[in-house]
């Protein structure tokens, strides 16, 4: 079958799958609404939460960040793992316990303020609407690449998607969506990860093949590099030669230590993912499922180190030194005899991903370290849609042929490309010339990916407004402390609440931010400063009070804020960074801060009144931990 | 649940978060940075300790930890009483 037809046929039937459960789980009650009920079985919600976590920037970008980046990327494999160990054992059994719907329902209640629940209220919507913007708009990328619409459609038919099984279903919609799109997704991830694996080393499990050797001799433009080479040797080798720092070579220390620290207290303070661990029935279930989410994650997270390696190689052994006219009409192939086919390349260079810019004229394309054009970051201008006479894409800003010193540096090869790492992942197939079906599975992972994660951040805003903001502050009785709602009325305000939140994060996809990379690392740092320490210390600090609490939680946020909107927004110079410590990394230290200002305001401060410890106490117990309650 | 065994229950669960995050420590800010060029001297097909600890390594041991935790805690809740 065509391509183009096979993406339609696997996208269309897992859309209709997604359609068909969201039908089967309507939600009844705000019950089921907010918690999927509460009665999700611990395997179910590992795998819905691995959906929920691994965003369209893991399935689609992670591999190719760290295949540019090399040992450093370590910072982000562990840091986006090491955090479940934290909601494992810090987090989930006790909020399971407590027993209420969402993260600013214990922060108001364990902290007797409503004070406090609108500052959880207002982080929970900004660090969710951040993060879903990039899904939208990883939706609309997807689309646009594999099903030949337009960015904006593609935005518009995911919205519609998500629309139908969130606002119908709320969390158990979700949940048993998510549950059919990891599947979805792991196999999009697995089955080409396994091709290239066999392809490069001839190892079945991409993770041993981290280990094997390769299968075939090339040339990197300095070198022969004789095939039985041990991978990590062979990829080493290659980029040195070309000028790069070596594949595994260690990168600053401190930097790794900071980043890995921020991501991973950010995980386990991500509103969306905490969320999960309410719809299970008991407390050892949350616990273990914290353990199954990981499973599933690690699936992929250790598939990616390999993925990374095998693309890099392929790279290099795929486009150094081929005649670019000849490579693009698919008359090339390898010294073995397989076609090395480059209708991939004219692809994305329509798309703006790729480009050459032939220095030294010699119609071949080069790989190398330095920049090839004159652009900010090395990115290319393209003239229009104006093609040279061999076909590729004309630019603007290209620099001029390579100087000696230049070509001094790297072994008398000047770099000629410009390859946004973001196309690793969903090209890889078409490099290792996979079998069409890959590729339609690929776009329909893709598309898994984006969309589990928009539905799961969704569902966290309209649950923060309709049940927080609205039936806890806004319809409060005073004298009762209760909420004068009923179920019917909040649950259609649930509703009401999800389709505002979808119009905003399509707008959000339509007209992103031009931001929305800088805005994501932003958000790990506040669900890191604002959320990881308020939990732990209302479980494991039971002298923990109100004034502590609300200190700690502003001085988290305002200085997590502060430092990104200065140095990212303010015009302030890197050179003044706090200790060298960069934006993204600034969460661990809103940490710190926010710990220290709360344990020390809480010691000069009114302890809490027992009716607050005595909660404390019975959040510590697993036995009776009953029903998620309405109050 | 008189609060002395309520007490002694918090005691053993305390203790053992703290066992198990020294192990989280040590494979991945011990094993994947701090002293990822000491490991890397070691290297096994091609593939430097530390960097695998970093890629690889510590990922499987967070798995394992979180199922040590659940059988563990399991253990101690029945011991308490305290289990569902």
């Amino acid at each position: 079958m065509e391509l183009q037809s096979l993406i339609y046929l696997f996208v269309g039937i897992s859309f209709a799958l997604y359609i068909g459960i969201a039908l089967w789980a309507k939600a009844g009650s705000t019950k089921d609404f907010y918690v999927a009920g509460g009665g999700v079985h611990p395997v179910a919600n590992g795998m819905a939460t691995a959906a929920d976590w691994m965003s369209a920037a893991s399935f689609i970008s992670l591999a190719g960040l760290i295949s540019f980046k090399g040992s450093f990327g370590g910072a982000f494999l562990m840091g986006w793992t090491g955090g479940y160990v934290l909601l494992a054992m810090l987090l989930a059994p006790y909020l399971r316990k407590f027993g209420k719907f969402t993260v600013p329902d214990f922060v108001g209640d364990r902290y007797y303020s409503d004070t406090a629940r609108l500052v959880a209220v207002i982080s929970v919507i900004f660090v969710s609407f951040t993060y879903v913007a990039g899904q939208m708009r990883g939706v609309g990328i997807v689309f646009s690449r594999f099903l030949q619409v337009d960015v904006n459609t593609g935005v518009l038919i995911g919205m519609g998607v998500v629309f139908f099984y969130s606002v119908l279903g709320g969390m158990k919609g979700i949940t048993y969506t998510q549950v059919a799109q990891y599947v979805v997704m792991i196999f999009a991830y697995m089955i080409p990860a396994i091709f290239l694996s066999l392809q490069v080393t001839d190892t079945f499990l991409p993770q041993l093949g981290l280990f094997g050797q390769t299968t075939f001799a090339f040339n990197d433009g300095v070198r022969m590099i004789p095939e039985g080479t041990y991978l990590l040797h062979a990829l080493d080798m290659a980029i040195s030669d070309l000028g790069f720092a070596a594949y595994t070579d260690e990168g600053s220390i401190k930097s790794m230590f900071l980043l890995t620290t921020a991501l991973m207290l950010g995980t386990a303070g991500l509103p969306h993912v905490i969320v999960r661990f309410f719809t299970v029935p008991t407390v050892r279930d949350a616990r273990i499922s914290a353990g199954w989410a990981l499973v599933f994650i690690a699936i992929m997270y250790t598939t990616i180190s390999s993925v990374a390696a095998f693309s890099r190689l392929n790279l290099i052994k795929n486009l150094q030194n081929v005649e670019y006219k000849a490579f693009v009409a698919g008359e090339l192939s390898h010294a073995d005899g397989t076609p090395n086919n480059g209708n991939w390349f004219a692809t994305w260079e329509q798309g703006g991903l790729l480009a050459w810019n032939d220095r030294n004229g010699d119609g071949k394309i080069q790989y190398a370290k330095g920049a090839a054009f004159d652009g900010k970051k090395g990115k290319p201008k393209f003239d229009g849609k104006k093609k040279a006479e061999d076909g590729h894409r004309v630019t603007t800003n290209g620099k001029g042929a390579p100087t000696e010193a230049e070509l001094a540096k790297n072994n008398g090869v000047a770099n000629e490309l410009y390859v946004d790492r973001d196309i690793m992942v969903l090209a890889n197939p078409e490099i290792a010339n996979l079998p069409n079906w890959v590729i339609a599975f690929i776009a329909a992972g893709g598309l898994a990916a984006a969309l589990s994660t928009a539905a799961g951040l969704l569902l966290v805003i309209a649950s923060a407004i309709s049940h927080d903001l609205m039936g806890q502050v806004i319809y409060k009785d005073k004298e009762t402390g209760k909420t004068t709602l009923n179920e019917k009325t909040e649950l259609m305000y649930a509703r009401l609440a999800a389709v505002a939140a979808i119009c905003v994060a399509g707008y959000l996809g339509i007209n992103p931010p031009g931001f929305v990379a800088q805005v994501v690392a932003l958000a790990f740092g506040i669900a890191a400063a604002a959320f990881f320490p308020t939990i732990i210390l209302g479980v494991f600090d039971k002298r923990m009070n109100k004034e502590g609490a609300i200190a700690g939680i502003l001085v988290g946020l305002v200085s997590t804020v502060g430092y990104a909107f200065y140095f990212i927004w303010g015009g302030g110079d890197p050179k003044d960074y706090f200790l060298g410590i960069a934006p993204a990394s600034f969460g661990t230290i809103g940490t710190i801060l926010h710990l220290v200002v709360a344990l020390v305001v809480s010691r000069v401060t009114p302890e809490p009144p027992q009716h607050i410890q005595d909660l404390v106490e019975s959040i510590r117990i697993p036995s009776g931990a009953g029903e998620a309650t309405d109050h | 649940m008189s609060p002395e065994k309520a007490q002694a229950y918090w005691k053993e669960n305390i203790s053992m978060i703290i066992k198990l995050l020294v192990v989280w420590f040590v494979v991945s800010y011990g094993c994947g940075i701090l002293f990822l060029e000491q490991l890397n001297a070691i290297s096994i097909s091609g593939v430097k300790l530390g960097f695998w600890f970093a890629q690889q390594g510590a990922i499987y041991v967070f798995v394992a930890l979180i199922f040590v935790y659940v059988k563990v805690m399991t253990d101690i809740d029945t011991k308490y009483g305290v289990h569902e």
